[in-house]
């Protein structure tokens, strides 16, 4: 399981109730539920991945964040995960308000559009940057909000959203975004972890 | 007794029951049949519910008709239902014509046929009855509970009124209160069996004529809402049934006219008329949301059984929308669900074809409540 799941992970910890948006094949799903007793449902939009959650006894809907979120009750979840997702919605703004009245806490990741080799790609090169965690190209990235660390710290700051932890992933390893570390995160982090509620 | 009916497994129920519409009956039968073997722990018990034009002979040759079973495809040794692992149970519904009670029985304070005397059945009516056969075979928890269509409301009505008798349930292509389309649908069936002059207001079987005209319109026409335009296009499209050039009459020149005439026709020779009206009725008056006053999540709020609810993508009958609102109502009230559409061609009916993704899911839903039942249990 790659080290991302394994943060969330850690900040859920044992016997609460998760809901995973855009669970894919249900990976940190299995994990959460095996490892940590958590009781844990997805919502998942490719119906053969959904298929395979099913095939995993995960309790898994098929559906598209952007219209499915409406039906789960107000903080009717302790925890609402979303990771590395936020940024193909049409609308983010939309889906975050809806992460936030679900999940009595919510953890989003994103991938940090402010990371140097990203932003190097694009100054020397002059076309849209292609690394690891953005594998494609500008014609077919499902991604159509990218933002960075910062971007997404603002975001919070205007949207009076609270920020209860922030965490940054660089190479498998992990460190804790600080107001006065900021700068230099944005540049050095390929992903953003934040607690938020 | 019906004749035919005579040598089938039947449970004598001499409890009374309270039907929905008033009257009560005791002292009825319920024709049943059971596939697999019972384990020592009874954890391994499946109760398949069937539609409107099945019966209890799920799979193997039924032993009346001498036709395969009507869920062949999902139910046997190695299949997705697999009879060797899973104890499957299959109960004639109340209303039917295979052994239960139903109009084509007799009604023993008048010595003869109910017909129309007979009570008007509900879905609810359904689910109780199969209450006795589950305490006669002493089977305090099922494994599962399933059925597509008017089988995944007896589904919903059973997870509903018995929270705690099953570890899980699949809904499939149902709804969880029959559409004004659907309900449109039946009465065009109803009205095609009461048209037949044979038909005598239900008292066929004093004429020894029988409204085989109405009940195979009846058929023909609930047989086009189970496929799909695309699917009628692309297994008939225009074929003829002699090539060559049209007839200029009025006899079966396409295929799909013949191909339709042919299931009214096999219909007729097993399936009672009265009963097709009684057990449309029963799905036309389900309204599980109604039951809890408009609000279906409280429908389910005790329950703690496991959900999986599937539908079909070119299912226009009970389509993914209507599916869809089980699904809400399990997540506002914090039960356990998950959901998938099939991409099938095949209609409604393709929960009774062989659709791979489908008898998948089905098999791989069911072991993971066959193994977590069973790790649970320290087996």
């Amino acid at each position: 399981m790659k080290k991302e799941f394994k943060v969330i992970a850690q900040i859920i910890k044992n016997s609460k109730r998760v809901l995973d948006v855009g669970c894919g094949d249900g990976t940190l799903m299995e994990y959460l539920k095996l490892n940590q007793q958590n009781d844990v449902r997805g919502l998942e939009p490719q119906k053969d991945l959904v298929q395979k959650c099913i095939a995993k006894g995960l309790s898994v809907i098929e559906g598209d964040a952007e219209k499915e979120l409406i039906q789960f009750p107000e903080k009717s979840f302790d925890y609402v995960v979303l990771s590395q997702t936020l940024q193909a919605f049409l609308a983010p703004e939309e889906v975050l308000k809806q992460l936030l009245r679900i999940g009595k806490q919510t953890i989003v990741s994103i991938p940090n559009f402010g990371y140097w080799k990203v932003r190097l790609h694009l100054l020397l090169k002059g076309t849209m940057p292609i690394t690891k965690n953005l594998p494609n190209e500008w014609y077919n990235t499902p991604n159509l909000h990218m933002c960075t660390i910062q971007d997404f710290a603002n975001f919070c700051n205007e949207k009076n959203i609270k920020i209860d932890k922030s965490l940054c992933l660089t190479n498998e390893k992990i460190s804790e975004i600080t107001s006065g570390n900021r700068f230099y995160k944005n540049i050095f982090s390929q992903l953003g972890i934040f607690l938020i509620q | 007794m019906n004749k035919e009916t005579k040598n089938i497994k039947k449970l004598i129920v001499h409890q009374s029951l309270d039907l929905d519409c008033g009257r009560t009956i005791k002292n009825f039968p319920l024709a049943y049949e059971t596939y697999g073997t019972l384990n020592k722990g009874k954890t391994n018990a499946i109760l398949v519910f069937h539609a409107l034009s099945g019966d209890q002979f799920v799979t193997n040759i039924n032993p009346i008709t001498k036709r395969e079973g009507w869920w062949t495809t999902a139910v046997g040794s190695g299949k997705a239902i697999d009879t060797d692992k899973f104890f499957v149970i299959c109960v004639n519904i109340l209303g039917g014509c295979m052994g239960s009670f139903g109009p084509k029985e007799i009604n023993p304070e008048t010595g003869e046929l109910f017909g129309t005397t007979f009570p008007v059945i509900t879905i609810k009516d359904m689910v109780r009855a199969q209450i006795y056969l589950l305490e006669h075979l002493s089977i305090d928890k099922l494994l599962a509970i399933t059925g597509g269509s008017m089988g995944g409301m007896q589904v919903l009505q059973f997870a509903s009124s018995y929270p705690d008798k099953t570890y899980s349930a699949i809904p499939i292509a149902c709804s969880a209160s029959h559409s004004a389309q659907n309900i449109a649908f039946n009465e065009l069936g109803r009205q095609a069996i009461m048209a037949d002059p044979n038909w005598n207001k239900g008292n066929y079987f004093k004429t020894n004529l029988s409204p085989d005209k109405g009940l195979a319109v009846a058929r023909m026409a609930a047989h086009i809402t189970y496929l799909s335009d695309k699917g009628l296009q692309e297994k008939f499209g225009r074929k003829l049934q002699v090539k060559g050039n049209l007839k200029f009459s009025f006899d079966a020149d396409f295929q799909i006219e013949s191909y339709l005439r042919h299931q009214g026709s096999v219909f007729v020779d097993r399936f009672d008329a009265n009963s097709y009206l009684y057990i449309t009725r029963a799905m036309d008056y389900f309204d599980l949301t109604k039951q809890f006053d408009g609000n279906l999540a409280n429908a389910f709020k005790k329950t703690k059984a496991k959900f999986c609810v599937i539908s079909f993508s070119s299912d226009w009958l009970y389509p993914t929308r209507e599916n869809k609102e089980i699904v809400i109502a399990l997540n506002a009230c914090g039960a356990n669900v998950g959901f998938v559409e099939i991409n099938s061609d095949k209609g409604h009916d393709s929960f009774l074809l062989d659709v791979p993704e489908f008898l998948k899911t089905l098999s791989e839903f069911l072991n993971s409540i066959y193994n977590e039942i069973n790790n649970e249990k320290g087996i």
